[in-house]
């Protein structure tokens, strides 16, 4: 399974300070075990919400708001992707990350097997219709 | 911490640590299966003790420091002490000789080369191929004898025995534990990465049961193969089997329909191939060409799942470039099942009539005689030729052969649709 590991932002991340040498030295220590555990798929880390913006949706109008925001837990300042055999085995893992203050959060991320019995034939329907879709574009 | 939660952490730290303790502990002991033994003490005193102490702040060095104990206590007992001894001061005084530099450096290549070291055993000639894939997954994969029982549609019992004698053939054959090296390096590597592939197919398009896809085993050889790439960076054709695991893995999504039932690779919904895996596949790709290794076996299949990667439609495939990779491979490992995979190509590139000829041949071959894909192809083409009853016939030998149960039903199905062309 893969679990999506969201790291929180906090005031020095969204103030857009840059990690010291020996915090971008340790987390190059980590990524590197990661890697060679099999564990790493992806990871990156994110510019401050200032650089950002969001899209609102309401009622079919669309707004669009450029960061930076407020709420600074609530924000996401960087992000993996792992690849492991249990929620238990991710936690194991971020316990090894260094970090001194910060909140991490583990997401499962869907697989197709997951949708089960909930991949109806409604889905169904519209998975062949888009397959078909397809194979007309491929015509033309 | 509850108990069901300190048994999980134990678990997740078993898989992360395990095939790193196994192995330092074999350097030490020199049996791969006593030190698997010895592994497990550690774990079940971990077990014993956690729940009561709490896990500790650097799990992994509490176990191997756990096992390792007992590594000594038993050559202690044992006859080997005297020599052991010796070897071990020599270790200790090479790793006091590392240590002025770069001490975590020298700790980190020593944990990489007791791995390697386990690959290679666990992969040795003197085991037979299931042998391998079950040490491998158990040494390695840090997966329990009944997971991998499960994964294998095997009973419990049977899976221990495979393992318990897998290790019993290595200690007799007084398999060293250690890289091989020179000329025997290569054919070394080859059985590795045979062991990792197998565990991939096995998975991918599981060869018995009625599941067409097994996706925990998939990950796991995928790991496997990750793992691997870091261990041996320098050797182009591990590249090569993990740019062909992770592009075939991309697809799985799309080669399952909702009810379970096998999608062919032209047919798939290309939205819902995985581009993270594309594109970690097609990386690692090119990382196999760029050490000179365009031309191995794993690279040319990786490079001809590439091909199909890279095409947005099923038209936009370069088939000439398929049948000119199919061609490079039946060079150096010619095999029937890559003559049948390039008439295939060649069928897509030039038309169902030139790839019949090609395919017709092999009809002969004793080799081919119960591989289901030989008439499932012929149907295919003679289908495509309008040559309906004949290709009925050939869908139906095809179904009649697989031993995967939704293979079956798609065959069926499709020799049910030569039926309603040839009426119409």
């Amino acid at each position: 399974m893969r679990f999506m590991v969201i790291v929180k932002a906090d005031k020095k991340s969204e103030a857009g300070v840059l990690p010291t040498r020996q915090e971008l030295a340790e987390m190059g220590k980590f990524n590197d075990e990661l890697v060679k555990a099999g564990v790493m798929l992806a990871g990156e880390g994110l510019h401050a919400s200032s650089k950002g913006a969001r899209v609102r949706f309401s009622g079919g109008k669309q707004t669009v708001i450029d960061g930076p925001f407020a709420e600074t837990k609530e924000l996401v300042a960087g992000f993996w992707l792992w690849q492991v055999k249990s929620k238990a085995e991710a936690i194991e893992w971020i316990k090894r990350a260094p970090f001194k203050d910060a909140e991490i959060e583990l997401r499962q991320v869907f697989e197709a097997e997951d949708f089960g019995a909930e991949f109806t034939p409604e889905l169904k329907q519209q998975e062949e219709r888009q397959r078909a879709q397809m194979a007309g574009q491929g015509r033309k | 911490m509850t108990a069901t939660e300190t048994h999980q952490a134990i678990n997740a730290v078993w898989r992360i640590e395990s095939a790193r303790i196994i192995a330092g502990v074999a350097r030490i002991v020199g049996d791969v299966g006593q030190a698997e033994d010895l592994a497990q003490d550690a774990l079940v005193a971990a077990l014993e003790t956690w729940p009561r102490s709490g896990v500790p702040d650097n799990p992994g060095a509490w176990l191997m420091t756990a096992a390792k104990n007992r590594a000594i206590d038993l050559l202690r007992r044992d006859k080997r002490l005297e020599l052991k001894h010796q070897q071990l001061g020599h270790e200790l005084e090479a790793q006091r000789e590392m240590a002025v530099p770069d001490l975590d450096r020298g700790l980190d290549d020593e944990v990489g080369d007791d791995l390697l070291r386990l690959v290679f055993t666990a992969c040795h000639p003197v085991l037979s191929t299931e042998a391998r894939v079950a040490l491998t997954l158990r040494l390695l994969g840090g997966l329990t004898t009944d997971e991998i029982a499960r994964a294998f549609l095997i009973p419990l019992p049977a899976m221990a025995q495979r393992i318990v004698r897998a290790k019993k053939t290595l200690a007799e054959a007084r398999v060293p534990f250690e890289v091989p090296r020179g000329a025997e390096l290569a054919a070394r590597l080859a059985s590795v990465l045979e062991v990792v592939y197998l565990i991939f197919n096995e998975g991918y398009s599981a060869t018995a049961g009625d599941e067409w896809l097994r996706p925990a085993l998939c990950e796991d050889a995928l790991r496997l193969g990750r793992i691997l790439a870091e261990l041996a960076p320098g050797e182009a054709e591990v590249h090569g089997l993990v740019a062909l695991m992770e592009i075939q893995a991309s697809r799985s999504r799309a080669r399952v329909g909702p009810s379970g039932e096998p999608i062919l690779l032209l047919d798939q919904n290309r939205g819902r191939w995985d581009q993270l895996l594309i594109r970690r596949g097609l990386a690692a790709l090119q990382r196999a060409e760029r050490l000179g290794g365009a031309a191995g076996p794993y690279a040319l299949q990786a490079a001809i799942v590439a091909c199909h990667a890279r095409a947005r439609s099923p038209e936009e495939t370069d088939w000439a470039r398929i049948v000119e990779i199919y061609g490079a491979l039946a060079r150096i490992a010619p095999s029937p099942v890559i003559e049948l995979n390039r008439a295939v190509a060649v069928g897509m590139a030039s038309g169902p009539a030139a790839a019949l000829e090609l395919v017709d041949p092999l009809t002969a071959l004793p080799a081919l005689r119960t591989y289901h894909l030989l008439p499932s192809v012929r149907g295919d083409l003679l289908f495509k030729l309008g040559r309906f009853p004949e290709a009925k016939a050939e869908f139906e030998r095809a179904a009649a052969l697989t031993r995967n149960g939704r293979e079956r039903d798609l065959l069926l199905k499709r020799a049910a649709a030569c039926v309603e062309s040839s009426t119409h």
